[in-house]
């Protein structure tokens, strides 16, 4: 089994293979993050689970922050074998907010894009199976964003 | 020439064996699954929304109804979460409490599922012993802080008091009878005959899958993958304590039976030997009323009953309010593998399989 990799290791195996989409973020609590251009997601993901220094096999967690001008998209990974962390950051525009979906690297991919586009209104081109997984399929709008709820009428269909 | 086809039918969301509201859209072909999803959402109350219209210290409250079969452990990543965002240094006394409690949870997580596990297969028996000792833990928490469910007890700082003065004999007596009767619990389980059929090699999913799923906890191990945050990224004073990870090579629902037996054996040497290490000093840390950190985020985890359970916490730095919070539950991650792990089983052994991965629809819906 190899050795763990330093945070700078980690962000340079990243950025040098991928200098084009990848741009430079501070470390948050030793945890090297990386900002990405959504082009360039599913290969970045391909090669930081399949090369063998890197092997981030395990999808700790996919989720998205509404910053009222932006969406973030943020992949946490983690290495089991080589217990080493990295964090992936997307902006995404709020209009037509779309993203490559990552379920072919990792299935537990699956239903993590699927609540965010539950709660966001994310859509992750390419999954397999996009539909609501939280709420039930006629609800209208997107819970977790800032805005929502802000018209005086509640956004939610009555069941009668 | 006979005519067959498949038919559709739901199991849940009013099912005895869904240990909840879970709904398993089962299509069939006689007695055989072709697919089986999982339809959730039944207990989703929005959580994670309803954080950002809480203080960081009224969300407590609010952990404890995740996960509500091991509230000591949703408090416990969510006062790391704000403490580490803050930059809090946790008393060591505080630390060794929460050791203690966080297991004495896993041991009541794990008897739960002992007992409902038994009973999904048909076996009544150790649903009764299991609740037995479950009630003693139980006891133990309401001495400590006056709750035996939804504790709020975990804290960010600390803990809400000091241990009482006779928690240390009580809790000596609890480990020290609790090994003979999960042997006798045991014994009523894995000498079944029965129960042995309907668990050995059923529902397998094998280790790169269940990696691949994101698989956590006991259910991950209990596919042979030695990952337990416990020891790979050690938090609290984890480090300190002498424990082993239990795998179990099978992949099955018997082998994910076993793992959660042999962790509460592993759980019962953590609380004595933090029992034994307990310092004395202050109970919690100096924290102010209105917590209001400053502009970042911070992702923490930590392992809990049921696998890998994470905050993802962001903070912008203006309000007493979380900006964002994110429950990562390991729960909602194992159900997602449940759909491959069903395909070509019979119907009864679904119960099995949904039995074996253990998962509270509080935390899987939030």
């Amino acid at each position: 089994m190899r050795e763990m990799a330093s945070p700078e290791q980690l962000e340079q195996a990243v950025r040098g293979r991928f200098p084009d989409v990848c741009h430079e973020s501070p470390e948050i609590f030793g945890i090297p993050t990386l900002w990405v251009e959504p082009d360039g997601i599913v290969d970045i993901c391909a090669f930081l689970k399949e090369d063998p220094a890197l092997r981030f096999d395990y999808l700790m967690s996919l989720t998205a922050v509404d910053w009222s001008d932006r969406f973030d998209v943020v992949y946490h990974l983690y290495s089991i074998p080589l217990k080493h962390y990295i964090t992936l950051k997307l902006k995404v525009d709020r209009q037509s907010p779309a993203v490559p979906s990552v379920v072919s690297v990792w299935k537990a991919a699956d239903w993590q894009e699927r609540e965010v586009y539950d709660m966001f209104g994310i859509s992750f081109e390419g999954h397999p199976d996009l539909r609501r997984v939280l709420l039930e399929p006629e609800w209208e709008g997107y819970p977790l964003r800032k805005d929502y709820g802000e018209s005086a009428e509640p956004e939610r269909k009555s069941t009668s | 020439m006979i005519r067959t086809e498949e038919i559709q039918i739901n199991m849940g969301p009013q099912h005895p064996s869904t240990h909840g509201v879970l709904r398993m859209i089962l299509r069939l072909d006689g007695e055989v699954v072709v697919d089986g999803q999982p339809d959730i959402g039944y207990l989703h109350r929005g959580v994670e929304k309803l954080a950002e219209n809480r203080t960081y210290v009224q969300f407590v409250t609010l952990t404890d109804r995740t996960d509500y079969l091991s509230a000591m452990l949703n408090n416990a990543v969510y006062a790391m979460a704000v403490e580490k965002l803050m930059n809090i240094e946790v008393p060591e006394r505080a630390e060794f409490i929460r050791v203690i409690m966080m297991e004495l949870n896993r041991i009541a997580s794990h008897l739960v599922f002992i007992g409902a596990f038994s009973l999904d297969l048909g076996a009544t028996t150790p649903f009764l012993y299991a609740f037995r000792e479950r009630e003693d833990i139980m006891d133990l928490f309401e001495m400590v802080c006056g709750a035996r469910l939804t504790y709020s007890y975990i804290r960010p700082g600390g803990v809400m008091r000091d241990l009482p003065a006779s928690f240390d004999e009580k809790a000596r007596a609890f480990v020290k009878k609790m090994p003979s009767r999960l042997d006798e619990i045991d014994d009523l389980f894995s000498k079944n005959e029965i129960v042995l059929i309907r668990a050995r090699g059923v529902g397998v999913i094998s280790a790169e899958d269940a990696v691949d799923y994101a698989l956590s906890g006991p259910n991950l191990r209990g596919s042979g993958v030695p990952f337990d945050l416990r020891k790979d990224q050690p938090y609290s004073v984890y480090d300190r304590i002498k424990f082993d990870v239990v795998t179990q090579p099978t992949c099955d629902c018997l082998g994910r039976y076993l793992v959660r037996t042999g962790e509460i054996r592993e759980s019962l040497k953590i609380v004595e030997q933090a029992l034994d290490m307990l310092p004395a000093g202050e109970y919690t840390a100096k924290v102010p009323r209105a917590l209001k950190p400053p502009a970042g985020e911070v992702f923490v985890r930590i392992e809990s009953s049921r696998g890998d359970l994470g905050v993802y916490l962001v903070s912008d730095g203006t309000s007493v309010k979380p900006y964002r919070l994110h429950w990562r539950p390991p729960s909602f991650i194992n159900l997602a593998a449940v759909r491959q792990m069903v395909k070509g089983w019979k119907v009864a052994d679904v119960v099995a399989i949904l039995g074996s991965l253990d998962i509270v629809l509080g935390e899987v819906d939030r």
